[in-house]
């Protein structure tokens, strides 16, 4: 196609998944506590605050350790998982596979309502660690996603070459296919912590209000009054989201990460 | 794999390949987390839509069929309809740019596609709610693009044009727009860079081209996509709640609101395998149509490749 096309279609594609984003990032510098586009003022005030009201930087704490546990949960279930499908013939390793993949084929509301009635049953609703289970087992479809790539993509030589050099199955492990997949396996992990942290409807159906993090309290406000500090609170979410994809991009290699072959 | 093995190191390896209790020990947690966390979950409501809820916002185990009479009422059967048309209207829009946009994209040199991957994963790792707030933002009266429109000259007072249905149809393109790019990014990156070159020296302008040669080529995956983000599109709940009106709600929304609001946990049960029955439904139809049944004029020469793939 035309290179016109494509840079029409490119524009196109940009500006409208950054205009949000720059009105966002405008009401977020208005002086008084008011939305405004374009802002009435300038000031950096809503920054701080997102930093000096606890009722601000309290969620913002919470969400940052969901996200950590959730993130380390999904990745203890993709990698023995990604690794015993690579590696062995295990009949039933591929139903479970299946279990870890189909959160993303199920309406994301159902699986939060699912997580619902679980701590409800196991008596546990509103506890901390209900919601970093829940993210981690919804959220391992990621790091499994990127980990198969990762072995997929592995020379099977060397693992035979060391085999046939009689290494044992955890030296090889050890010395050729975790070295191989780290980066994968971090991939994995750092998507699944971005997405824990911007997850609402599961945190929501688990704790809700009794241990709030970021999204919940940002839709609280949504519903029960507007404050410039959601602005500036957005703005920083995806400046931060940009920052680790840009440097997973620059230590990276995302093409090949994202499932883009080896060659080429 | 075809590299030659002497037989004895192939029958050691065979029997690595079993691994003895190696491997069953190494699933043992990703079974037991999975397990308790997605297929118990699943089957608990399953069953909550059958038992009886009781006052105080509390169920008791039963069988009844209310909940489900209730979730397949008139009501909630027009709240389904609206739900599965908004959500094919977005993954349609979703499709029509995303298909040529990441087909572009993985024309271009891997590194001149880094900025654009950036983008794309930042967006789709914004938070629904943010994605909501944004563009409750951006439609509004006193901060919206109208502003920048009458600035402009181009319009002569602000409007207010959220809530209502572009909003929502905007925002779910939105977030489905990065999921679809990266989901069908990796087929698209494995083509065949010289496919349409191919074409184009054989006289095929560049649209027909990659219509008729590189459309038949991915068409499986260009299916998985929009199944993918239909499903996505569909469970959505916090943009039709804050950018729609109540003619606009899903079927979500209402799940939510019995869950959380009215406390009938039963009833939202109910409805949620309904709507889990049906949005199964409808993605494994477009996966279908995607592997080509259901489309008699497909010729067969035009299938072949796929399969050889």
């Amino acid at each position: 196609m035309s290179t016109w096309l494509r840079r029409a279609l490119f524009t196109l594609v940009v500006v409208y998944l950054l205009a949000p984003l720059v009105v966002v990032a405008g009401v977020s510098l208005n002086e008084r506590q008011v939305l405004f586009f374009p802002p009435q003022g300038l000031s950096l005030r809503w920054y701080g605050a997102a930093f000096t009201d606890p009722s601000w930087y309290h969620p913002a704490i919470n969400s940052a350790l969901v996200a950590t546990f959730a993130a380390l949960i999904a990745v203890s279930i993709a990698l023995p998982l990604s690794y015993v499908i690579w590696r062995y013939r295990v009949r039933y390793a591929n139903v479970v596979m299946a279990m870890g993949l189909a959160p993303f084929a199920l309406p994301p509301v159902i699986t939060a309502l699912g997580a619902l009635a679980l701590w409800i049953v196991l008596q546990s609703y509103g506890r901390p660690y209900t919601v970093a289970l829940s993210h981690g087992a919804f959220l391992t479809t990621l790091p499994l996603a990127t980990l198969t790539v990762g072995l997929q993509n592995m020379n099977p030589q060397l693992v035979e070459a060391a085999r046939t050099m009689g290494a044992t199955g955890s030296a090889v492990f050890r010395t050729i296919v975790f070295p191989y997949v780290r980066p994968y396996l971090l991939a994995g992990f750092v998507f699944a912590f971005v997405l824990s942290l911007n997850e609402y409807i599961i945190a929501y159906m688990t704790v809700g209000f009794t241990f709030e993090t970021l999204p919940v309290k940002i839709f609280a406000s949504l519903r029960y009054g507007y404050s410039p500090v959601m602005a500036a609170i957005s703005v920083l979410f995806f400046a931060f989201a940009v920052a680790v994809f840009a440097w997973i991009g620059r230590v990276g290699d995302l093409p090949r990460l994202l499932g883009a072959d080896e060659t080429a | 794999m075809s590299v030659p093995v002497a037989p004895s190191v192939e029958r050691r390896r065979r029997a690595r390949d079993d691994g003895g209790p190696w491997p069953h020990l190494l699933l043992a947690w990703p079974t037991l987390a999975l397990t308790l966390l997605f297929l118990i979950p699943l089957g608990t409501i399953a069953a909550l839509g059958f038992f009886r809820r009781i006052q105080a916002g509390f169920f008791e185990v039963g069988f009844v069929t209310s909940n489900y009479a209730r979730a397949l009422d008139g009501f909630h059967l027009e709240r389904l309809a609206v739900s599965v048309l908004l959500a094919l209207a977005a993954t349609l829009i979703t499709l029509l740019v995303a298909v040529p946009f990441a087909y572009l994209l993985t024309r271009r040199p891997r590194r001149a596609q880094v900025p654009y991957l950036v983008l794309v994963l930042a967006s789709l790792s914004l938070s629904e709610v943010i994605v909501a707030f944004a563009w409750s933002l951006m439609l509004s009266r006193t901060s919206g693009i109208s502003n920048v429109l009458v600035m402009a000259g181009l319009m002569e007072a602000p409007a207010s044009w959220s809530p209502g249905l572009w909003a929502v149809v905007l925002a779910f393109v939105f977030v489905a727009l990065p999921l679809a790019i990266l989901s069908l990014y990796p087929t698209f990156s494995r083509l065949d860079q010289e496919l349409p070159e191919a074409a184009g020296t054989m006289g095929a302008a560049p649209l027909v081209g990659f219509v008729t040669v590189v459309l038949p080529l991915v068409r499986r995956a260009v299916a998985a996509t929009a199944a993918l983000v239909f499903i996505f599109v569909l469970g959505a709940y916090v943009i039709p709640q804050t950018l729609g009106r109540p003619a606009h709600w899903t079927i979500p929304v209402h799940i939510t609101d019995q869950a959380i609001m009215k406390n009938h946990l039963p009833l939202a049960a109910a409805l949620a395998i309904v709507l889990l029955v049906v949005s199964s439904l409808i993605a494994v139809a477009i996966v279908a149509i995607g592997a080509g049944r259901f489309d008699p004029s497909r010729s067969p020469r035009l299938a072949a490749p796929e399969r050889a793939r």
